[in-house]
């Protein structure tokens, strides 16, 4: 029996990072092997690190956590011959809202990511590897530990994998719930067994990363991806998608949409296809109100900024970005007193309490959203939320205060009638 | 203390994992991996943990009181965490969560007075896509109606 899927997959994907997805017993590596699995990592065997990178470099990959850094620059900066020996890290700490796409190459695909790994090991000179897997994640951190140990018996890793000579050994490590630790530095501090507190950069942790060594950091699909791009070539990933923003991208769609899913698409594109096609539209007949594009901490557009293909540049013209690729639909229904309130209350959960202006600005921006939901909302407060937003932006060591400001930011300059909609009767009275 | 012989197996393999001298590193995975057996993190197990990696108990504790997932006080036999961040929330995940509270009888972080079951509104768990969301332990259940809640919640009734 082939596996179910959590999503019917759309006949409009295109499908290289997620082609082994619902293949029966697709995460075992007999499965992966059958299907041109290691043949990346013989190729890279006999490549320079300079050409491996360079194959990076031409795929156009970016750093699919969110930040969207160029993968093959980032390898580029770790001192591979550093006195220091080199680690390896994966972020598998996936938790911005709107983001599920990592817990399936995990699933139905370990082999994939540990191959891509062992490939990011030649180019860094690295010989150990830890996959900071997030606590909720149990269940993965199983399916992983099972795929490690299934490579380590069968010569993929531990001493001279594949009778290449070369040793590379590979652990999951279990977080414990704190959303913080999916940026870089915090995850790292989180790693070496402390609460998961961002560093001050520089230094980056390609210079000083885990236990002060220089560390490669990646996110689970950025990784996932090296194998197909190494095997066939970085320009016939590029060319999957635009000019800047090669290959394709697993877009998780959810909230008003018929068939919400995680989809494989060519980076460019079209933001109303994926809306309209590849998840079946907007339930009800109702009209669309707004999207996030990438993740809850991207600034929000309205309707009708939504026509645009979703690469970097475009939703950066637009003043968003593409971020982790969690693509959240809002119908016209959708009061975004309330959905702004509900962002804030994450961030200031999750906020780890170490700069003030996140710590306090997240804390005042959820009073001050919980008083508007309320029906209490002053007049003055519109313009407050903006205000207290702005002064976060760029304020704090890690991008967690920016997470929080920039959604909040759009939502009260596009929906302003929202909130005029939600204020105390009285003030309207004045 | 001691734990059962497939932790300590764990154990000793997650102290030889990390760098020469780093065995702090493991606090946080063995933290969780004991609240699992042991049901919380009691004062005895701070100690223990921290004899183990071999830092101060202090430097333990408060690690504990920065993630979510560790607790000093014992949830129920099973833990039922439903997610109401904003994919969810958008697909009924504040009503089926105000519909478990109701079922229950106990609010956030609550425990029934059998110690069964224990409730906790949580943010994103990554099930965006297959919302509503809920996690019974660590088993995840995605597009859940009220209706599949209930059932959920029965049949741990009868498996206990």
């Amino acid at each position: 029996m082939p596996k179910k899927l959590y999503n019917e997959p759309s006949p409009l994907e295109t499908r290289v990072v997620s082609k082994r997805f619902g293949l029966e017993n697709s995460e075992s590596l007999e499965v992966y092997l059958a299907n041109e699995g290691f043949a990346a990592f013989k190729k890279a065997k006999e490549m320079t690190r300079e050409a491996i990178i360079d194959e990076v470099k031409a795929s156009s990959l970016r750093g699919r956590g969110g930040a969207g850094f160029p993968t093959g620059l980032k390898w580029s900066f770790v001192p591979h011959t550093s006195p220091k020996p080199r680690v390896i890290v994966v972020n598998a700490d996936e938790s911005e809202p709107g983001t599920c796409k990592d817990r399936l190459l995990m699933e139905y695909d370990p082999h994939q990511m540990i191959e891509g790994i062992l490939i990011a090991s030649l180019v860094v000179d690295a010989h150990v590897g830890y996959i900071y897997i997030r606590g909720e994640y149990r269940y993965l951190i199983e399916v992983m530990d099972r795929a490690i140990e299934e490579a380590y018996a069968k010569g993929y890793l531990g001493k001279n994998i594949l009778g290449t000579g070369w040793d590379f050994d590979l652990h999951t490590h279990s977080g414990a719930g704190a959303y913080e630790c999916g940026e870089e530095t915090a995850l790292l501090d989180s790693l070496e067994g402390k609460r998961g507190i961002p560093r001050m950069k520089p230094p980056f942790p390609a210079v000083a990363g885990a236990w002060a060594l220089p560390t490669l950091l990646n996110n689970v699909e950025t990784f996932s991806a090296i194998p197909p791009i190494i095997r066939d070539g970085g320009k016939a990933f590029a060319d999957l998608g635009v000019p800047k923003a090669g290959g394709t991208r697993l877009v998780c769609i959810s909230g008003h949409v018929n068939k919400p899913g995680v989809y494989e698409l060519p980076l460019g594109y079209s933001m109303m296809k994926a809306i309209n096609e590849v998840a079946g539209g907007i339930p009800n007949g109702k009209k669309l109100k707004a999207v996030v594009p990438g993740g809850s901490s991207c600034p929000l557009l309205k309707a009708d900024e939504c026509d645009i293909p979703m690469d970097y540049d475009s939703l950066a013209k637009v003043g968003s970005m593409l971020g982790s690729g969690g693509m959240v639909v809002l119908d016209e229904t959708t009061d975004m007193v309330k959905f702004a309130l509900r962002i804030m209350k994450f961030y200031a959960h999750e906020s780890c309490g170490w700069c003030i202006p996140c710590r306090e600005g997240t804390a005042w921006l959820k009073k001050i959203l919980e008083r508007f939901n309320a029906g209490h909302g002053r007049h003055e407060d519109i313009a407050l939320l903006g205000e207290l937003s702005k002064n976060m932006l760029g304020r704090t060591f890690c991008a967690l205060g920016d997470a929080a400001a920039m959604p909040t930011i759009s939502i009260v300059e596009k929906f302003a009638e929202d909130f005029e909609k939600r204020l105390s009767r009285e003030m309207v009275a004045v | 203390m001691t734990f059962s012989p497939q932790l300590e197996e764990r154990f000793s393999k997650m102290l030889t994992r990390y760098p020469a001298g780093r065995t702090r590193s493991a606090v946080v995975p063995m933290l969780i991996y004991a609240q699992d057996e042991t049901g919380a993190i009691t004062p005895e197990l701070v100690e223990e943990i921290a004899k183990r990696c071999g830092v101060e108990p202090l430097q333990v504790d408060e690690v504990v009181g920065y993630y979510s997932m560790l607790h000093r006080e014992a949830q129920g036999k099973y833990h039922v965490q439903i997610c109401t961040s904003i994919s969810c929330m958008l697909v009924g995940a504040e009503e089926l969560y105000d519909h478990a509270k109701e079922k229950l009888g106990i609010g956030h972080k609550g425990v029934t007075p059998n110690g069964q079951i224990s409730l906790e509104e949580v943010e994103c768990m990554g099930a965006c896509s297959w919302a509503p969301a809920v996690e019974i332990n660590y088993d995840f259940h995605h597009f859940v109606t009220p209706q599949q809640l209930d059932k959920l919640i029965d049949d741990l009734g009868k498996a206990q």
